[in-house]
């Protein structure tokens, strides 16, 4: 029998009985709207990690100064001195894998403004360090080079100080704020960044001229760390020995010598919290194909009923030269098109489904291409496995004895 | 005898005499034997039947129920095969043919009629005819259809082509099976108790039907227990317990379509 008069003698026993066809299908449906759903949820939670951590940066280098030693104990990381100024400018000038870089000296401060006050860290910084962490401004601007080299008090603060020094919602430039009872001037207004990955308020900030903390504030000479972003994420393996090289030379450190620093990329960090989010997808994704699985079942039921329905239009097949194959054709086409219709359906509703939820719990929802291929694949799979057994049935039959079934 | 069933002439103008006088065998049977199991017990249905069957020959197979015509039929028809014996339809030896052969061979050689027709319900009156042309992949969807309709044109019933069989009358649905059973131009048209469900009048148009075909050529084979309808045939075969009790040709066969002209009218649609 050809493809096309199979396609058409499908159909239409499929229209036959609509009502048990659509409930047959609609178990597919759903098993495939939640899939793609699932999915979306998984993805949209995967991609919102990822955007958080680039969000921190992913090109993102940190050189601190390693564990001091003082007469064999162990002082933490950081707390040596070893790190200067001028290991940061040579870094600067003679990186190429680097783009933006910055070091950065870090105090906490009581801070105060009119009758409120608030108790943060102060990190100082070169403008650049807003490039490094892709920071965005919501009010005013970031102070410049020049603020620096003059140690101004100029300041730029997060949406938690802000919330607790002048209010929600205010806008906080150009007022005072007092640090440690130096008085700073509010130039900018930090966009909120919420908690990153690991629960802590990247609003809750005060960030300043590098040279203003350390001057001002610290009064030390060496610097905390260096904040260095590569230039492309892939870079950072050769950042990473460009740093090595020059300050081992400007430390006098032999190549075989361990650095008395330490580098830390955002590489591993992203790489785990991408794992966690990928397996959480698996899981969402393996119970919803249950309801597939299910809606399969559904599907070897309703054609194990109609086999037996039909059993004299089986016969009457046979009688007229039907082989066994056409017969087993017949059926699996049928089953084949209640699961791919209703694939298409489901598709459908999951894609309606991910953006309800997206609008209604405001989740990250992605929906992939990926995914929907992936559903139709499975989909058109069950049609097959399920729609196998009853088709077999039906071709197995004996010609004489389906024509005389009553 | 391509398209031999495609008549021109009325029914009321078939020449009384035999048209065609060929006598090539296309049914051959030698010492057929069926037995059934069913659990210990063996059922023979059929205990050893000689015979031929010739082109153009008009055949009823006679017999009360349990007489193994059914068996026979079914055998006959390559829908089941023998437990021993030889089977030979138009030169072909069905013995050795495996399930799917046998289905091949029934799409090209044999058309059936049954005694409750058969019909799919829910299809209309012609997709019906063309359902044998569906499983015979050398035949284009264009051709189907013009076969289809010279066949239901041959059995009277082209404007009813697309009405389902619940709209047609019993007669209408034995005549639509019948144009099933010659759409694909069989050897033989097989025919088990074809007028088995139907009215006096009724049954007489369908043995008009297969007398017209016949005339034409086509050999027909029917299977009936009543012996008015057998004397429509030219030569009737009497089974009894399996094996054949009287073999005969019929020395002048009833005419249906002079009966037919004879008999009261019903109603407007039941003429031909």
């Amino acid at each position: 029998m050809k493809l096309k008069n199979q396609l058409k003698a499908a159909l239409r026993s499929l229209a036959k009985n609509k009502m048990r066809t659509f409930l047959t299908m609609l178990g597919i449906i759903i098993g495939v709207g939640s899939v793609i759903a699932m999915l979306a949820i998984g993805q949209g939670s995967k991609e919102s990690i990822q955007k958080q951590i680039a969000g921190l940066g992913t090109n993102l280098l940190t050189v601190f100064p390693s564990a001091s030693m003082t007469g064999g104990v162990r002082l933490e990381a950081g707390s040596s001195i070893k790190l200067t100024i001028d290991d940061y400018k040579s870094l600067s000038s003679r990186c190429p894998a680097i783009m933006y870089s910055t070091p950065t000296v870090r105090t906490s401060g009581q801070l105060i403004a009119g009758s409120q006050n608030w108790r943060t860290s102060v990190w100082g910084v070169y403008p650049d360090y807003f490039n490094i962490r892709n920071l965005d401004l919501e009010k005013g601007a970031v102070f410049t080079m020049m603020d620096d080299r003059t140690a101004s008090k100029v300041c730029v603060i997060g949406q938690t100080v802000n919330k607790y020094l002048f209010g929600e919602g205010q806008d906080p430039t150009g007022r005072m704020i007092r640090i440690n009872k130096i008085p700073f001037q509010v130039v900018g207004l930090i966009v909120t960044k919420g908690q990153n990955a690991f629960g802590q308020d990247q609003d809750d900030i005060v960030i300043a001229p590098f040279n203003t903390v350390q001057v001002r504030m610290l009064t030390v000479q060496n610097i905390q760390s260096i904040m260095a972003s590569a230039t492309t994420e892939k870079m950072i393996p050769e950042a990473t020995d460009e740093i090595t090289q020059v300050l081992k030379e400007r430390h006098r450190l032999g190549p075989s010598e361990d650095p008395d620093f330490t580098i830390r990329t955002q590489a591993d960090i992203a790489s785990t919290a991408t794992a966690t989010a990928g397996i959480l997808t698996a899981l969402l994704a393996s119970i919803a194909s249950i309801s597939l699985l299910v809606g399969g079942i559904g599907i070897m039921n309703i054609m194990l009923v109609s086999v037996t329905e039909r059993t004299r239009e089986i016969g009457i097949r046979m009688g007229v030269g039907a082989r066994g194959r056409d017969v087993l054709l017949q059926f699996l086409i049928e089953a084949l098109m209640i699961s791919l219709i209703g694939g298409f359906l489901g598709a459908g509703l999951g894609i309606a489904a991910s953006g309800i939820i997206a609008k209604l719990m405001s989740w990250p929802v992605t929906i992939t291409i990926q995914s929907i291929v992936l559903s139709f694949l499975f989909s058109t799979a069950i049609g097959i496995f399920f729609g196998w057994y009853p088709a077999r049935k039906a071709a197995s039959l004996n010609p004489i004895d389906a024509l005389r079934y009553e | 005898m391509h398209r031999r069933w495609a008549v021109r002439a009325s029914l009321q103008e078939v020449p009384e005499e035999e048209a065609v006088n060929m006598k090539d065998t296309i049914i051959s049977v030698k010492h057929l034997v069926k037995v059934y199991k069913m659990g210990d017990l063996e059922v023979h249905a059929l205990r050893g039947i000689d015979m031929d069957v010739q082109k153009s020959d008009f055949v009823a197979i006679m017999g009360k129920s349990g007489s193994g015509k059914s068996t026979f039929m079914n055998i006959i028809g390559c829908l089941d095969v023998p437990t021993k014996g030889e089977y030979m339809i138009d030169d072909v030896d069905v013995r050795k043919m495996n399930k799917d052969e046998l289905a091949h061979l029934r799409n090209k050689k044999i058309g059936f009629v049954f005694q409750s027709f058969n019909l799919l319900s829910r299809t209309s009156a012609l997709e019906n005819v063309e359902l044998p042309l569906m499983y015979n992949s050398k035949i284009t969807s264009k051709d189907m259809r013009e076969r289809s309709i010279r066949a239901l044109e041959s059995v009277g019933l082209a404007s009813r082509a697309h009405h389902f069989p619940s709209q047609l009358s019993g007669g209408e649905q034995q005549r639509v099976a019948i144009a099933r059973a010659l759409v694909n131009d069989p050897v033989v048209i097989l025919a088990d108790e074809p007028t088995g469900n139907l009215d006096t009048r009724t049954s007489v148009e369908v043995m008009s039907i297969f007398q017209k075909l016949n005339t034409n050529g086509i050999t027909v084979i029917i299977v009936t227990h009543e012996p008015d309808i057998a004397a429509y045939t030219d030569r009737n075969i009497s089974f009894r317990d399996g094996r054949i009790q009287k073999d005969f040709r019929v020395e002048k066969p009833r005419n249906a379509a002079a009966e037919l002209l004879t008999m009261p009218i019903l109603t407007e649609e039941d003429t031909i």
